[in-house]
């Protein structure tokens, strides 16, 4: 036992209640306001984790989100929150954290048997075996799997749950004058100076108790908006940086008003970054022994929570700031027994710091060697001079429980780096700093290089970040990197500072390198003979620390994307249809009867629009209203057949090209009036479709006097279609006449139903006598019951899409599953539709050489030979064998059964498909069925082909 | 050059590790060479080796401008798979695949590729069939591939989101089972490390500033450190291809620049054994050996040399990823990070010779270039050797975008950001 | 990224749609040519320009309206945005 809590001090903590909390089951106590590590400490806990690799037993390294070691997992009834910093975990009662990366325990961790291994499981062993045999079973890639197996095991942190997450995460959306990032006292300052000058400001503090109960009144008193627990983890072009709060980590039950984290998006119009500076250790042998600690860390404990680390602390220092630890920790009550020093001449300040600490100053020195099982319990120093990394001569021994170490301060310029401010090496400082390019942010305090801490000592560190003697120097604790393995990256040639991260993982693990990176690059520079910047320094990139990825999910965590429903949408619930998603919308598959499959409702709701007459919701197609003088010339530009000549109340069916010449949409548009016309889009293609239009109308022929308004949600649309629609609609619609003469195909004619006004047209996807009626959309569930009684009589079926298919499919009427993207208008026989009389946009290209060839795949229609059920998504083939299917000719696009051919039918595009026609082929599906089935290749108008039926 | 094998590691541990030698000389540039390939990443640098391996060119220089590996072979997914639906497509990432699984005996260095298998996602019975479609195509091409239904879903991914409510409950999914990861770097490290034993020069911050023209023809670059001549130059730069080019006087090319985002998590103990994509949208997630979730989506969508996205693909691709793992709700982003990706004009890629006399192009990877690498190494080489394409990319070239022969898995058209 | 439509302000990037390189887009060739070189390289080829890159954004996500936006893309900053029609 060595941490322990002092009779009083500590700031955050509010000695008069306990809180209890357990770690692996195990019951400690603390105070409220305690950090886990801080608890820990002062419970005397030594061992707070094990390394990645070897295993190792790791303590407390930091006090702030900069800790390598100290990773716990915060378990919820059944949910995992893996890799936690114990020193960011705020203790509760009831708090319940498992120790990680460890069996059986954390103190007796029998991975450790790694370390046995040391020297071969240097960097970059992976690469060079576990390849294995190159014949007999364990041949090809098998052994290294095998070896994975176990690799995989031993490596990885926490473990995640399986469970859902049940939190609650939120997206806060803010804008402001100026973000301060940071609550020192330079943010402090900062935040205060914009608000005065009347700015909206917004200052960001990542931990929980930097800005006391009386600064952060006295920033809110001057109308700052104060973010605690909240970290600005990003910053994206134009200023924008995303932030996570923490709102209810620290608290035993999530309030349920509460999130669990809350996601800011923050537009800020100037950035003021006051993130500060992390000290960084030196490297030497024996460094990750439990009880070396940072120096300033051990300061944090003693003044926030009233903790000290040890009752025989020595320090190791290249700077002055270790001195100033010395001296607070030695007010506070603690024992100091030395400073060992890598300068030969330390200041008088320093000198006089010591003097009043009791302690004795090893100047020159440097520590070589760390002693001690769970724990640290003495330390070797042998001189060095400080020009030098490598110490000489005898070493004596210090007996001490910790070591606090100081090796200088790095800028915290992650945030500017992010931005693409790319760092420059500060030779004074020791360190790299962010240079001022581009506007809209400002960088203040220590993390400007500032070092006044307000001691009076100087903070410019000799350049000793290292000590070169052997033993295990561990530069990167987590990851187990050490000193001896950048220098083999170096001996190996991996010497640019991302080739040594790469090989080596340096900094790669969860702190990012917080600590590690410039003694990292010090040792790869000595080992060059090259000054540090010659190494050069990683981009930083975002999250500055990790965050939590439902927070940035937030309101889409369980809500993905929004469901689009038609106006019908209740009326199809009642009716008992079965909804499923198509393209976001929800769409009716079958109305499905007591008992029914969906293959005997979609054959009979198919069957009665064959026989009699049948309903269907078509709301979700796309429809464009097009108004202005010159809109009939767009659509004959767009379009491919002719528009100019289509009289008002007619409707056309069109096909439009992309510019490239392929098949983009196809769809009716309606003339309402001279300047005024109607386009419907597929339901896909509502969207790219009113952009295109949109675009070429901006773009290319701002000329044209022409208004688009996307009107999908504003309509709604029912298709009536069998022989009996029209009595149907004679029976209900007031205000015109539906009869051959006033409304003939592809006629437009307006009037209400049960007193909703309706625009019907006559046309036909189904191949039967068919009309589309449209109403507003608010109307769309009364015309919907108006037209389901007015169709009782007849005994009007409603329809659903598998239906909708069938009668599309025997009728040979292409959809998306055709228009694919890659099909021409001839694939799909849709030639007769191209004029020649004008161009239109993909006329240009559509007739090059690998459009027109004539073993492109083509539009065909396919039955079942043997009566077997087709499978979507089958290829045909040319062998009966199954076992031997040959190459693909071509696959199935559509299936369905035809009642009205009483047989399986499909539509499909097969290579020369003409050349086909009338002759045997196989539909194979190894993957799914296995199915292997004789087909016949028919003529894709597999019924009524001459079109009287929809002409009656 | 020593052999890398278990023998070797305990031999220099035995040693203090002081006796390994570099992976790869740090060549100097020589005045001249047979072939000059630009661009030392995976694809220049199994160009070369497959050069001097399958064609005995050792007469190679490997010119890069920065670091070796610095470009898209170290900031990728590490996804290696051949499961695709085209013709044009399939014989070729299968040649690829097979190259995979010889690769580490082949180069004597460990790329730890992982055959743990990808599944694709369906959650519509359009999408099934989509995927029948393919899964179809691939078996009917002598690929792997099969269907996988929930219940093993289940069973596999204890994490997904099978049972709970769900936007896009999952139906099944198209497996390719000899898919996997592969250790990124290594493959760079590995490729360059061979080819550097078969002779090739790897010269690494020796940036191309032009090409020298002797009439027509290509014969040389000019380079940070000097002038180097060849008869044959092959530029695969993937991201850098308009810029290079534009000093050889091609002002446009059928790709465009953009940038996709990629993430990993923080280290989790094993919790993931495949790489699984969501058919909801767009969304790639396998875990690394090292215990992190490795996952990407979409391209931002504008072009970009940036190697920087932004917020919307940020908060698209995490969206997906709790919407197909729930649980991973609580686990952390821990690094994120943007690589350029030429795009082509179709989503296909460009291995070819030309455009100018001399000159051999290989580019247009889109999202897919790393696991193509072995056999766009091995195709380029082709190329450049025998003067004419393989048959394995003989589809891969300029001239398909004008005759019109393009191969488009998407259907997209000529709008390279939605490939 | 956000992005100052002369319409509605500035607004952020994911209310937009990107429609690509905006000096190329105007260099559509006549409709009536068929076939021709001019026309393939229209369609497929592009200058993928690395610094200023005028090009055309949409305001999907307000007013839709088209503008050209001068951006580098390199660094993605924004230096102009100009209205493509009235």
């Amino acid at each position: 036992m060595s941490g322990y809590r002092l009779s009083k001090d500590g700031s955050a903590v509010d000695r008069s209640e306990t809180i209890g909390f357990t770690v692996d089951g195990r019951q400690y106590f603390g105070f409220k306001g305690d950090s886990l590590a801080s608890a820990l400490m002062a419970n005397g806990v030594t061992i707070v984790g094990r390394s990645f690799k070897y295993h190792r037993p790791r303590g407390l390294f930091a006090a702030g989100n900069e800790e390598p070691n100290a990773l716990f997992t915060v378990v919820r009834s059944r949910s995992r929150e893996p890799n936690i910093r114990a020193t960011d975990i705020d203790i509760f009662e009831g708090l319940a954290v498992e120790s990680q990366n460890r069996w059986p325990s954390l103190n007796f961790d029998l991975m450790a048997v790694n370390q046995l291994a040391g020297k071969a499981l240097a960097a970059g062993f992976y690469y060079k075996t576990f390849m294995g045999p190159v014949i007999g079973p364990l041949k090809g890639t098998r052994f290294w799997m095998f070896c994975e197996h176990f690799i995989r095991r031993a490596a990885g942190l926490g473990r995640a749950g399986t469970q859902p997450d049940k939190s609650r995460y939120e997206r806060m959306n803010a804008f402001c004058d100026e973000l301060v990032v940071g609550g020192g006292a330079a943010g402090v300052a900062k935040a205060l100076a914009a608000a005065q000058t009347g700015k909206r400001v917004i200052l960001c503090e990542q931990s929980a108790n930097a800005l006391s109960e009386k600064r952060r009144e006295k920033l809110q008193n001057a109308g700052v908006v104060v973010l605690n627990r909240t970290t600005v983890w990003g910053w994206y072009d134009g200023n924008v940086l995303a932030a996570v709060e923490r709102v209810t980590d620290h608290t035993p039950r999530a309030n349920i008003d509460l999130p669990r984290h809350r996601y800011w998006i923050i537009r800020a119009d100037h950035v003021a970054l006051c993130t500060g500076a992390y000290e960084r250790p030196i490297v030497f042998p024996g460094n990750d022994r439990p009880g070396v600690m940072l120096a300033s860390a051990a300061a944090s404990y003693g003044e926030n929570y009233g903790c000290i680390p040890g009752r025989k602390i020595a320090l190791f220092t290249n700077n002055d700031s270790a001195y100033a630890v010395a001296a607070k920790l030695k007010k506070l009550g603690a024992h100091l027994v030395a400073v060992i020093d890598v300068r030969t001449q330390v200041g008088e300040k320093p000198e006089a710091l010591a003097a009043r600490a009791g302690t004795k100053i090893w100047a020159g020195h440097a520590v070589i060697k760390t002693d001690g099982n769970r724990r640290l319990r003495s330390v070797n120093v042998a001189r060095m001079h400080d020009k030098t990394n490598t110490p000489t001569g005898a070493s004596e021994q210090i007996a001490c429980d910790t070591l606090l170490v100081s090796g200088g301060w790095s800028p915290v310029v992650h945030l500017a780096s992010q931005k693409g401010a790319k760092p420059f090496w500060d030779e004074a400082l020791q360190a790299f700093r962010a240079p001022m390019v581009g506007g809209g942010w400002s960088i203040h305090g220590a993390a400007a290089g500032d070092m006044d801490f307000g001691d009076g000592l100087a903070k410019e560190p000799a350049p000793v970040l290292q000590v070169n003697h052997p033993g295990k120097a561990f530069v990167d604790f987590q990851h187990d990197v050490t000193a001896d393995d950048v220098r083999l990256a170096h001996r190996e040639g991996f010497m640019s500072v991302e080739q040594l991260k790469r090989y080596t993982t340096l900094g790669m693990a969860t702190d990012q390198g917080k600590t590690s990176n410039v003694p990292g690059l010090s040792i790869m520079a000595d080992a060059l003979g090259k000054p540090i910047p010659d190494v050069g320094t990683t981009r930083f990139r975002a999250p500055f620390t990790a965050v939590s990825i439902g927070s940035i999910a937030s309101e889409r965590f369980g809500d993905l994307l929004p469901e689009r429903l038609t106006p019908m949408h209740e009326n199809h619930v009642q009716l008992g249809a079965r909804m499923y998603e198509a393209g976001l919308w929800m769409r009716p598959e079958s109305y499905n009867q007591p008992g029914e499959t969906v293959e005997q409702a979609y054959v009979r709701e198919a069957r009665a629009v064959r026989t009699q007459v049948g309903m269907v919701d078509v709301s979700t197609l796309g429809k464009i209203d097009i108004q202005g003088p010159d809109c009939a010339e767009l659509l004959n530009r767009v379009y491919t057949n002719g528009f100019a000549k289509l009289p008002v109340g007619k409707a056309r069916y069109g096909l439009m090209l992309r510019e490239d010449g392929f098949a983009m949409d196809d769809g009716t548009t309606w003339r309402l009036g001279e300047n005024h016309f109607l386009m419907t889009t597929t339901t896909a293609n509502a969207g790219p479709v009113m952009q295109h239009l949109e675009k070429m109308l901006a773009v290319h022929w701002s000329d044209l006097r022409v208004h688009l308004t996307s009107v999908t949600d504003h309509w709604a649309g029912i298709a009536i279609a069998g022989p009996r629609s029209r009595d149907v609609l004679a029976s209900c619609v007031n205000g015109t006449a539906v009869d051959n003469g006033a409304l003939p195909f592809m006629g437009i004619v307006q009037g209400d139903i049960d007193g909703v006004p309706v625009m019907i047209c006559r046309l036909s996807f189904s191949g039967e006598l068919a009309f589309e009626v449209y109403c507003g959309a608010h109307h769309g569930e009364t015309m919907w019951d108006a037209l389901v009684k007015a169709g009782q009589p007849w005994g009007i079926t409603p329809y659903g899409l598998e239906a909708l298919g069938t009668l599309r499919i025997e009728k040979g009427h292409v959809t998306g599953a055709e228009i694919d993207g890659r099909t021409t208008a001839r694939d799909l026989h849709l030639n007769w539709m191209l004029s020649t009389k004008k161009p239109f946009v993909g006329s240009a290209m559509m007739d090059r050489e690998g459009l027109i060839d004539e073993n492109r795949w083509t539009l065909v229609g396919v039955k079942s030979i043997n009566g077997s059920k087709l499978q979507g998504g089958s290829h045909l083939v040319s062998s009966d064998n199954p076992a031997d299917p040959g190459r693909s000719l071509g696959h199935l696009t559509a299936v369905c059964y035809s009642s009205e051919m009483k047989n399986y039918i499909a539509l499909a595009l097969l290579e020369n498909g003409k050349s086909h026609i009338g002759k045997r082929l196989f539909t194979t599906d190894p993957v799914r069925t296995g199915s292997h089935l004789p087909v016949e290749i028919v003529s894709h108008h597999m019924i009524d082909p001459d079109g009287t039926r929809m002409h009656v | 050059m020593a052999r890398y094998s278990s023998l070797a590691i305990l031999r220099n541990a035995l040693t203090g590790n002081r006796h390994w030698e570099p992976a790869w000389r740090k060549a100097n540039p020589k005045p001249g060479y047979d072939v000059i390939i630009v661009g030392g990443g995976g694809h220049g640098l199994a160009t070369a080796y497959y050069l001097a391996k399958e064609h005995g060119i050792t007469n190679v220089a490997v010119v890069e401008k920065g670091w070796l590996g610095s470009g898209n072979i170290g900031r990728n997914t590490t996804i290696v798979r051949s499961n695709y639906l085209l013709r044009a497509n399939t014989p070729f990432y299968e040649h690829s695949m097979k190259l995979w699984e010889g690769l580490s005996h082949e180069l004597n260095y460990n790329v730890m590729f992982s055959q743990r298998s990808i599944i694709n996602l369906f959650h519509t019975p359009a999408q099934e069939d989509d995927h029948a479609r393919r899964g179809n195509s691939m078996l009917l091409q002598g690929v792997d591939a099969r269907f996988v239904r929930p219940p093993e879903l289940k069973r596999r991914m204890p994490g997904l989101n099978v049972d709970g409510p769900s936007r896009f409950p999952v139906l099944g999914g198209l497996e390719q089972p000899r898919a996997g990861t592969a250790r990124h770097d290594a493959v760079a490290w590995g490729y360059a490390r061979a080819a550097d034993q078969r002779g090739v020069d790897i010269i690494e911050n020796c940036e191309v500033t032009g090409f020298i023209r002797d009439g027509d023809q290509i014969v040389g670059v000019d380079t940070s450190r000097g002038r180097i001549h060849a008869r044959k130059i092959g530029v695969a730069v993937a991201g850098s291809t308009s810029h290079v080019l534009k000093t050889a006087g091609i002002n446009a090319l059928p790709i465009e620049s953009h940038v996709l985002q990629a993430f990993v998590s923080e280290s989790l103990k094993p919790c993931l054994n495949c790489v699984v994509t969501f058919g909801g949208g767009h969304l790639y997630v396998s875990q690394s050996d090292k215990g992190s979730l490795v996952f990407g989506g979409d391209i931002d969508g504008y072009n970009s040399y940036a190697q920087r996205g932004n917020l919307p693909v940020v908060e698209d691709v995490m969206s997906e990823l709790v919407e197909l793992f729930p649980a991973f709700a609580k686990v952390r982003l821990l690094r994120s990070w943007g690589g350029i990706m030429d795009m082509s004009m179709d989503g296909s890629p460009i291995i070819t010779t030309g455009p100018l006399p001399g000159m051999y192009l290989n580019t247009g990877w889109c999202y897919g270039g790393f696991k193509a690498t072995p056999a766009s190494g091995w195709c380029f080489a082709h190329t450049i050797a025998k003067d004419e394409p393989h048959p394995f990319n003989s589809a891969y070239s300029l001239e398909r975008f004008y005759r019109g022969y393009v191969i488009d898995e998407k259907g997209q058209g000529a709008t390279p950001w939605k490939h | 990224m956000r992005i100052n439509c002369p319409h509605c302000g500035l607004r952020d990037l994911a209310e937009f749609t990107y429609h690509g390189d905006a000096e190329h887009a105007k260099k559509r060739p006549e409709p009536a040519l068929k076939n021709s070189g001019d026309w393939n390289s229209w369609v497929y080829d592009r200058s993928n320009i690395a610094g200023q890159h005028r090009e055309l954004w949409q305001h999907t996500g307000g007013c839709r309206s088209f503008m050209i936006v001068t951006r580098d893309t390199v660094s993605h900053v924004i230096n102009n945005i100009e209205k493509i029609s009235p």
